[in-house]
């Protein structure tokens, strides 16, 4: 039995932890939330010379071929630093979907791009009321959104609908004609989302006609790993910030660490980041190893990786009392992430039916 | 145990009804869309009318500008006007606590002076309290007040006072004797928010919005006729105050409540299916009722003391410890509900999505202001059930050498 990363990976982690702790400091992350950028392109740069965006590309397609190991690894350092960077809508993402799905131009195209970090991408699945973007005579039509991580973006791969209904995923270059993009009011503008807006937009299939929820379910089965790494990064982020808080903040004329109720609190939330590493590193074997019970393993990273940075984030406010509750201070900052970590990849009820989905097949079997 | 009203309470409730439906309904509007100074200057106007009906106060005797009505009437009164939106948020603190403490512990002066100002709503109290560096241990407080002729020299700093830059007074808890451990040496006084020497500096807090504010002390002269109770007896003032407080809050913190949740519910797909449908979303729903329900029994319960003439029991700070904590998970599952949309702020979602984004950052400030969640799981612990207090170090130590 090893259920552990190598000694090269854990050295890939000092130096993930080192490179982005240096480039993305929490003052970065709340210059974004200050001045509305669209992401920092110190922590973007980071991951990039890191070799990050490129880890899991293959190397025909200029990347390092390394696998999932290091792209874990890295989510969760960039996760704990709240890094404001495309890394989810671009390489957990629309770079899986081409890998699985893309045509050999496609992926000779674009990912280089991605994984050199030239060039990033944005997603989109969802559309108001269900009313997808229309694919009519090789151009799009309507509007879509919540789509993450547009601005500055090369292209985006979004959802669309076929004329007969079908649903596909289309890749949308940006530049051209025909897309108005429209920033988009949320709970954590440091991963900004936008309304795209197409009136005739050149957009080109990605994966065969209608198969874009199957290639869909695949890919976000895999993000949801990747993610889930990103998650107990801030999660252990948020417990570490309360921690110290709790051994510097006297009240009662001792640290309020020394009360039983802050201590549990704080074990509560511990125990929490641990149920959630354990499935988070789990899940890294099996989409390493293509394992069977990948589905069950990502819904289960999944919901408990979203359930500890939701309770870490929250408590961290708590333990900081009056002054977690300011602009100030940095709580909000992981409390705003947290949600939209949880929303991103679709609520935490689709988690769940996926993991009574297949639990109900292997306990059939 | 009845819950109808007797053929008293019935025909008061006549009355007030009544009153409501013609003098109410033109205040009732949401407040989101105004500016700070219009939303205070509607509240202002509201109140008078209110007061001016015999509202403001009801329980109060009429020299002070109340009705010398009952308890009871109160609570029926509470129940008509929660029918109507009407604005009064800005009175919460200043009427719910500190004119309150002013009439209890106050002159015969003070009450003619203030006590009508505050009710008609012309004057607006704030609650200077808690510091940077105590706010759970609020008796462990360093802003100073120093005798000087008729009066006290104070200096020092508050924090989390909400209200205060639009407040005219506020009740001020200050150290009056270092030289004694920390409960014993706090005197309180009123002090006048625009005297020379208070600045007050907004303090911006999660959701964007300045509620409350840091106010700093320099050298401000308080005169000693403005003092509440004795020197020496701040700390029982200010316990006071903060029963007084846990009794305010009630059950008006506004946040989502199982209804809300059904009305998002109904709208939104699990699963293929309308999410109303759903086991979970149901079992979430039932569960929210139970808590809220028991909230407004409890209420019922606080109230019937009450009119006995008896002190509540713990009931309010039950409800406070229910209803924030449930109010911060509603909002997770209003946004989980809207699946990727609920990401989505009430710019984009609409002016309906507002109690959703409330519940989720005033929610967790409410855990915290008024007696912590923890405050006050501690409170019960040790008063209703008994147990030992955790071992205090600093409890019979004088304060100067706690702070050294
Ligand atoms: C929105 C808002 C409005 C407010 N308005 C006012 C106001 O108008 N006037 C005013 O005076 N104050 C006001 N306050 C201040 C409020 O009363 C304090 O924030 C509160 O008492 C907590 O104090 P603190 O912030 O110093 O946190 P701390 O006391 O430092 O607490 C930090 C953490 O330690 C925990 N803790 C502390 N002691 C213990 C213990 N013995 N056992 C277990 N856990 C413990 C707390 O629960 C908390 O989780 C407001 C606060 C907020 C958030």
């Amino acid at each position: 039995m090893n259920f552990d990363f190598s000694d090269d990976q854990k050295l890939f982690r000092d130096q993930a932890r080192k490179a982005l702790g240096d480039a993305c400091p929490r003052k970065e992350v709340r210059r974004i939330l200050e001045t509305g950028a669209s992401h920092s392109e110190a922590a973007t740069s980071a991951l990039a010379a890191l070799g990050v965006t490129g880890a899991a590309i293959p190397e025909e397609y200029g990347g390092l071929g390394l696998g999932y190991y290091e792209l874990c690894i890295a989510a969760e350092e960039a996760g704990r630093v709240l890094a404001p960077t495309p890394l989810g809508s671009s390489i957990f993402l629309a770079a899986e979907i081409l890998l699985s799905a893309g045509s050999d131009r496609q992926k000779a195209d674009w990912l280089p791009k991605l994984a050199s970090g030239e060039a990033s991408a944005a997603y989109c699945d969802a559309a108001a009321n269900g009313a997808l973007p229309r694919f009519v005579d090789g151009r799009l039509h309507g509007k879509c959104g919540p789509a993450s991580d547009v601005a500055g973006a090369a292209f985006a791969i979004i959802l669309g609908a076929e004329p007969d209904g079908g649903r596909s995923l289309f890749l949308v270059p940006f530049g051209g004609d025909g897309i108005e993009v429209r920033t988009m009011e949320s709970v954590d503008p440091t991963r900004p989302v936008s309304e795209l807006a197409f009136d005739g937009a050149r957009a080109e299939r990605c994966g065969a006609a209608g198969a874009g929820p199957d290639i869909i379910s695949v890919v976000k089965r895999r993000a949801a790993i990747l993610v889930a790494f990103e998650q107990i990064g801030g999660a252990d982020a948020a417990l570490e910030m309360a921690r110290d808080y709790a051994l510097e903040r006297k009240a009662f004329g001792r640290p309020i660490g020394g009360f039983q109720a802050i201590k549990h609190k704080l074990a509560n939330v511990y125990i929490k980041n641990e149920v959630a590493r354990a499935h988070a590193y789990y899940g890294a074997w099996a989409l390493s190893n293509d394992a069977p019970d990948l589905p069950l393993a990502a819904a289960s990273a999944r919901i408990s990786a979203t359930a500890a940075f939701s309770l870490a984030a929250q408590e961290n406010i708590q333990v900081h009392g009056g002054i977690g509750y300011t602009w100030e201070a940095d709580c909000q900052l992981f409390y705003r992430r947290a949600r939209f970590l949880a929303l991103q990849l679709g609520n935490v009820f689709e988690w769940q039916e996926r993991a009574m989905n297949a639990l109900e097949q292997s306990n059939a079997a | 145990m009845d819950f109808n009203d007797t053929a008293e309470e019935a025909a008061f409730r006549e009355e007030a009804r009544g009153w409501l439906a013609q003098n109410a309904a033109p205040f009732s509007i949401e407040p989101s869309g105004l500016a700070e100074d219009e939303y205070n200057a509607l509240c202002k106007k509201w109140q008078a009318v209110k007061y001016d009906g015999g509202y403001a106060a009801i329980t109060w005797p009429v020299e002070l500008g109340g009705r010398g009505g009952s308890p009871i009437q109160q609570v029926i009164y509470n129940q008509e006007e929660s029918r109507y939106q009407v604005p009064s948020s800005i009175f919460a603190i200043g009427l719910g606590i500190c004119i309150q403490v002013v009439n209890k512990f106050g002159s015969d002066d003070h009450r003619e002076r203030y006590v009508q100002k505050a009710l008609r709503g012309e004057e607006i109290w704030c609650q200077l309290f808690s510091e940077p560096a105590a706010g759970s241990d609020v008796a462990g407080i360093r802003t100073s007040a120093v005798r000087e002729g008729d009066g006290w020299r104070v200096k020092g700093q508050k924090v989390w006072t909400s209200g205060a830059h639009f407040c005219d007074f506020g009740i001020l808890l200050v150290r009056t004797d270092p030289d004694v451990p920390k409960h014993k040496g706090l005197t309180m006084f009123i002090v006048d928010m625009k005297a020379p020497g208070v600045t007050i500096r907004p303090l911006k807090q999660i959701n964007g919005r300045s509620d409350f504010n840091e106010v700093f002390f320099d050298d401000v002269f308080i005169p000693d006729t403005d003092r509440l109770g004795a020197v020496g007896e701040g700390w029982h003032v200010c316990v006071s105050a903060l029963m007084f407080e846990r009794h305010a809050v009630g059950n008006t913190l506004g946040f989502l409540e199982y209804n809300n949740i059904m009305d998002i519910a109904r709208d939104t797909e699990l699963a293929g299916a309308p999410a109303i449908s759903d086991g979970r979303i149901r079992e979430r729903i039932v569960d929210m009722y139970i808590n809220s329900r028991a909230v407004d029994l409890l209420t019922y319960r606080a109230q019937t003391a009450l009119s006995r003439g008896t002190l509540p029991g713990p009931e309010q700070s039950i409800v406070k410890a229910i209803g924030a904590y449930q109010g911060q998970q509603a909002s997770y599952l209003a946004m989980d509900l809207r699946d990727q949309f609920g990401m989505l702020a009430p710019g984009e979602l609409g002016e309906a999505w507002g109690i959703v984004e409330y519940s989720w950052t005033w929610g967790a400030a409410m855990r915290i202001a008024g007696g912590s969640d923890e405050i006050l799981r501690n409170i019960i612990a040790e008063r209703v059930l008994g147990l030992p207090g955790d071992i205090r170090v600093d409890k019979d130590v004088p304060y100067r050498e706690l702070a050294a």
